[in-house]
């Protein structure tokens, strides 16, 4: 009984009163810092619900009747930006697989002695700051009329995402035993037969995840999307950053669409948060 | 004509004959990324060797490394490189410190423990703009900010902290985000710490401080080393929340290398000193990348070539 006890926790059991007190005022502080943690964002939920009046009342207003306009003025006023915003999301997701999904194939099946460098350089342009190439960019974009486009955008966010394609891809399909790929190759297994038989049945649950990642960094990246876009093709993150002189006047509104714009991703990320960490790490911590 | 030696000699030349379609599957990527990364920065050192305005695109002349000279003594810009350490390395410093003690808090078992840590990360997932407003307008604000309503309650002079202290906001902005992710590493690094390898150190009397001290940070050392290193990558990059909450104000008292570049692309049009400056900010990305890209390559499962 103790000994399974000790194994299912790596907490001494909490025989003595002492520590059975200390182990109840850690929880509690756990809890209190997880609940300050949070508070400005549930504050501005709060906010939401308010009228402009309520929400930069001082003293702050806890107690107040709630009110759905805001949400649905937000809406009204937002849906271009949020028509832009998964346009881009998800069209960038779907090219970063396309151009992403046979590289990792490719690296894993035919492996050659550059293989692994050239993994590693896919993961290194990931790592590139956009500030070491948005000049340039911006005068070609200018020159190719891709400016303040959907389609602009979404080749910068390809670009910003198809590495972790690429590695995450490639760390589904090694999972393959070396026997099974000599066995296609004797076999006689053409490239199509190994793509689609051998290597997507093991990339397919790893493509969801890999995929929400991409989304979520597309959703939330602004300095691309700041400096190539300007109306036509805004996605969320301008629209949102249009507010930053308003100075609270619109606060209650500005809650309501930032509540919509986060709450998808927050709901994303809490539901993957093992494979963002393995996304995020490139694996290097288990 | 045994099986054996015609079969490796089946996979080679199949090896041999499939590396075409094989390149080609490759090349689409490699092709695409060279095209949207390394062809564009190549041009960006070549714009930082000229005076280059686009006020007056057709004159630049060639200046060799006069706008790094400028770069790195101009009193202009010298604040902004100290600015983008001084972030980088306070943030670090914080999350690590904090994050570490969370994780072990976070590793004990009490009550509703999963939806603690749940509200707990949630500010890393909040889009950094709206970081930015969220800490500009309900915190930070001197008259209706909720720092400044608690500090008059206690009958303190509310603290205009954008105008007062504006590279520390951005610090407890920028923590704030990152303290999760510092927090989520380091935890899941220490489930992964075997249980037999802790309890045969209490069967020894080890105490509390002894386990942390010999088995649990050594063991988060390379945990240490992933947030360190990811951390100083997205870091150096910020620049939402500081377009947002100072724009890179008041002076250059915020102003770090992104949004200096910025400044100077897009709101002086000097091409060359932002292409320079842009430069110096990939120098700084790669010497980290490449100290990270040696972690990663250590997990790298790539089969080798027979």
């Amino acid at each position: 009984m103790m000994t399974a006890a000790r194994r299912s926790s790596p907490q001494k059991p909490p025989s003595h009163p002492w520590r059975m007190f200390q182990n109840v005022s850690l929880g509690l502080l756990a809890w209190l810092i997880a609940l300050a943690f949070f508070f400005p964002i549930l504050w501005m939920i709060f906010s939401a619900f308010k009228t402009e009046d309520q929400a930069f009342a001082t003293p702050p207003i806890i107690f107040f009747q709630p009110i759905f306009d805001n949400f649905v003025k937000a809406f009204a006023k937002y849906g271009h930006a949020l028509l832009n915003s998964l346009l881009v999301a998800f069209g960038s997701t779907i090219l970063s697989f396309v151009l992403g999904l046979p590289a990792a194939f490719s690296m894993v099946f035919y492996p050659t002695k550059r293989s692994r460098g050239t993994l590693l350089w896919f993961v290194s342009t990931k790592m590139m700051p956009p500030v070491g190439v948005i000049v340039p960019l911006y005068l070609i974009f200018k020159d190719l009329h891709l400016l303040d486009t959907v389609w602009g955008l979404t080749l910068m966010y390809t670009t910003m995402n198809m590495p972790l394609v690429i590695w995450m891809m490639h760390s589904y399909i090694s999972e393959i035993p070396s026997e099974i790929l000599e066995a296609a190759k004797v076999d006689g297994a053409s490239l199509m037969q190994e793509f689609f038989n051998i290597a997507m049945p093991l990339a397919t649950p790893g493509i969801a995840s890999t995929a929400l990642l991409c989304l979520i960094f597309a959703w939330n990246e602004a300095f691309f999307a700041l400096n190539l876009t300007n109306v036509d093709a805004a996605p969320l993150s301008v629209y949102i950053s249009a507010f930053k002189t308003s100075e609270g006047l619109f606060w209650a509104g500005l809650s309501a669409a930032a509540t919509l714009v986060i709450l998808p991703v927050m709901a994303f990320g809490w539901s993957a948060q093992r494979q963002l960490i393995q996304g995020l790490t490139m694996g290097a911590v288990k | 004509m045994t099986a054996q030696p015609s079969t490796t000699k089946l996979s080679k030349s199949s090896g041999r004959t499939s590396r075409l379609p094989a390149l080609l599957l490759l090349l689409p990527a490699l092709g695409y990324l060279i095209l949207t990364t390394q062809v564009p920065f190549i041009m960006t050192i070549y714009y930082s060797l000229f005076r280059y305005s686009l006020v007056d695109p057709f004159r630049r002349p060639f200046i060799g490394l006069e706008n790094y000279l400028t770069l790195f003594t101009d009193p202009q810009s010298v604040p902004v490189l100290v600015n983008t350490l001084v972030l980088v390395l306070s943030v670090i410093a914080i999350t690590v410190v904090f994050g570490a003690a969370l994780a072990l808090l976070f590793n004990r078992k009490f009550f509703g423990r999963n939806l603690a840590r749940t509200l707990l990360i949630g500010p890393f997932f909040v889009m950094p703009v709206v970081t930015a407003l969220i800490w500009k307008n309900s915190l930070l604000n001197p008259v209706f900010g909720l720092f400044g309503v608690v500090s008059r309650a206690f009958g303190v002079t509310a603290i205009d902290w954008l105008a007062q202290f504006p590279m520390l906001s951005i610090i407890m902005m920028v923590t704030w985000e990152w303290t999760p992710f510092a927090m989520l590493i380091l935890l899941t690094s220490l489930q992964s710490l075997p249980i037999d390898q802790l309890e045969a150190a209490r069967l020894d009397g080890v105490n509390n401080v002894q386990e942390f001290w010999y088995i649990i940070l050594p063991h988060w050392t390379r945990a240490f080393e992933v947030v360190v290193l990811l951390e100083a990558i997205f870091i150096l990059q910020i620049y939402g929340e500081i377009y947002i909450a100072t724009s890179g104000g008041p002076g250059t008292a915020t102003t770090n290398l992104p949004f200096f570049i910025f400044q100077k692309a897009f709101g002086e049009y000097s091409i060359g000193m932002a292409s320079a400056a842009g430069v110096i900010a990939v120098i700084l990305a790669n010497i980290v990348t490449a100290l990270f890209l040696r972690l990663v390559n250590r997990n790298v499962n790539v089969k080798e070539v027979k």
